[in-house]
């Protein structure tokens, strides 16, 4: 299938220079798929979907948005896409309902259409109830499904989404993620950025891992996952034991890592489950006690640990 | 056309705003009105004006000091929205890129339209008479609008330059204030320091204000600058004046919409 977000080469500075907020980034992302950019504060997430999204011309570099040039074409590309920025963008002063009609106007829809979309927008957000009262009032998770239902008022083809469930607690999260999944079955191209690893996970096709501007790495989780080498067996034993049960380790796979503290040692393992019943049989025979036993898929952030060599969330000083 | 439509939806979601916020409209027409007010009865009997009593020197002076500080209303709307991202919002909309600023400098107008109105009535309230006839009255205020749109213009300038509501407010009272005391707004200039006059002399508020007395029909009165070519053609040299902010401030103002960004 056609790629319908292309990016090549983007570099976007700051500063004379001084930051490289992107630095040759590349991506592409297949029609009605869903990429999530993942990276830590300050990656460059927000500027590349500034980019994508015809706000912002970069300095070198080339990106389409539907087979249409972003830097030569912005007024058709905006034809095409919704964003939601990373801060909800919606007129405080005005209820959720003059919102949604003022946008859908400026879409040209006529005023009944701009009305009766926006109905039907609020209803499919849960927001009716709340519909004639000012954003003021509303909560976090209210203001970000309203911003979202402003970008979706003339169905667009393309979608960003920055940051869409940073600063929700954990309902207004899992509520969007359901609202965003609805999105995509219906089959809307999506590139959504986020710091959360669980989210990419649970929303993207494909996860490109940005950092310092670029993308360091890119595959579904699984893919990402097997990039640092599979899963962990780990073993806690009896602390008399830790030797022994290192040498029957270190027969199975790789280096034996210790963790003298709890106690537990690991090892790399690609065949999981084969080695489970090897290790349990092994430490039988020598006869060391395993007081737990657990075969680890790695998370994303041990990824992004081992990638680029810091913690996803920690923020980068700016 | 759809400059026009997209603008005037622009337009109407600030009226939409000031029908919410109803406390905003009441304050931008109660302060001037309170300057109508202590100036009239404060400084009325200590500032000596040729042709007539105080409040009809004043009142000219006051309607174009209210209009100039369109400037700080249009400043103010656009650094807030540039800080609520909604800038940003309406850039990645298949807009005219002109149409957002268009909007909010009409919403603008509209506002000086009912503030001007209101200042009046109380001018008139207050002892206020020009005596000149109903063309000329309506003219004199079709200048003092035009006026206040072309301030408006620089505003939105300020006001996605500074990108910050406090710092644009901020910004445009130490322009603006002195702009409107170094003027023969509430006091003849021939008082001055001769240098003063000079400098006032070519401000255009001063030239705005002696042309809006003029359609008023009340004379001015001039020191040292008597016979110099704004002070003999006030309403030429204020249309000069609206045309170089226009023609600088709209091109400069738009393209600095289209690279506007909310950091
Ligand atoms: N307008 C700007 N001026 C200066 N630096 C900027 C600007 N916008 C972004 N940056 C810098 O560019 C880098 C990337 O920023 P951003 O794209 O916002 O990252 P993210 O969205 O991943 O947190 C950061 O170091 C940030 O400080
Ligand atoms: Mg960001």
């Amino acid at each position: 299938m056609a790629d319908t977000i292309i990016a090549e080469d983007l570099v976007k500075t700051y500063r004379n220079g001084e930051v490289r907020a992107l630095d040759g980034l590349n991506l592409s992302v297949p029609e009605g798929s869903v990429l999530g950019i993942l990276g830590p504060n300050g990656a460059g997430k927000t500027t590349c979907v500034r980019v994508l999204s015809t706000l912002l011309t970069p300095d070198s570099g080339r990106a389409t948005v539907a087979g249409i040039d972003v830097i030569k074409h912005p007024d058709q590309v905006r034809e095409v896409i919704g964003l939601s920025g990373q801060y909800a963008a919606v007129d405080e002063t005005l209820t959720g309902w003059d919102n949604l009609v003022m946008f859908g106007r400026l879409y040209h829809l006529g005023k009944k259409s701009a009305i009766a979309r926006a109905d039907e927008l609020l209803e499919q957000f849960r927001l009716t109830d709340s519909a004639k009262r000012p954003i003021k009032t509303y909560s976090g998770g209210m203001r970000r499904r309203l911003d979202l239902a402003a970008s979706l008022i003339v169905r667009p083809k393309v979608l960003f989404l920055d940051e869409p469930t940073t600063g929700l607690d954990p309902r207004g999260r899992i509520d969007m993620w359901n609202v965003i999944s609805g999105l995509v079955s219906e089959g809307v191209t999506l590139l959504l950025t986020t710091q959360y690893l669980e989210e990419a996970d649970q929303l993207a096709d494909s996860i490109a891992v940005v950092d310092h501007g670029k993308v360091i790495a890119r595959g579904t989780a699984d893919e990402l996952k097997d990039q640092i080498g599979g899963d962990r067996l780990e073993v806690s034993v009896h602390v008399d034991d830790m030797n022994v049960a290192a040498e029957v380790l270190a027969r199975l796979g790789g280096e034996v890592h210790r963790d003298e503290g709890l106690h537990r040692l690991s090892i790399g393992v690609t065949n999981g489950s084969a080695v489970l019943t090897e290790a349990v049989r092994g430490l039988d025979a020598v006869g060391v006690k395993i007081l737990d036993l657990a075969l680890k898929r790695p998370s994303l952030d041990d990824v992004f640990l081992s990638l680029t060599g810091h913690a996803a969330e920690e923020e980068v000083q700016s | 056309m759809s400059v026009i439509h997209d603008g005037l939806i622009i337009t109407k979601r600030q009226l939409l705003q000031l029908s919410r916020v109803p406390e905003v409209l009441i304050f931008s027409t109660i302060q001037p009105v309170m300057f109508v007010l202590l100036f009239r009865f404060v400084f009325g009997g200590s500032i000596e004006t040729a042709g007539g009593d105080y409040v009809q020197f004043l009142m000219p002076g006051i309607f174009v000091q209210t209009v100039s500080f369109t400037l700080a209303g249009t400043a103010v709307g656009l650094a807030e929205d540039m800080t609520k991202g909604l800038i940003d919002r309406f850039r990645s909309l298949p807009i005219a890129r002109s149409a957002v600023v268009l909007g909010r400098t009409l919403g603008d107008a509209t506002l000086n339209v009912v503030v001007l109105l209101v200042m009046g009535v109380a001018g008139f309230v207050v002892g206020w008479r020009p005596t000149s006839g109903g063309l000329s009255i309506a003219a004199g205020f079709l200048l003092l609008l035009s006026f206040g749109y072309a301030m408006s213009w620089i505003g939105v300038f300020v006001g996605l330059s500074v990108r910050d509501s406090r710092a644009a407010n901020g910004l445009v009272f130490i322009i603006v204030f002195p702009m409107t005391f170094l003027s023969n707004a509430f006091a003849p200039t021939s008082n001055m320091p001769t240098v003063l006059q000079y400098v006032a002399e070519w401000n255009p508020v001063s030239t705005m204000v002696a042309g809006c007395r003029e359609l008023f029909g009340l004379p001015n009165v001039f020191g040292v600058t008597a016979n110099s070519w704004p002070s003999q053609n006030p309403l030429e040299m204020s249309l000069i004046y609206m045309l170089i902010i226009m023609s600088v401030f709209v091109p400069f103002s738009i393209r600095k919409y289209m690279k506007a960004s909310a950091r």
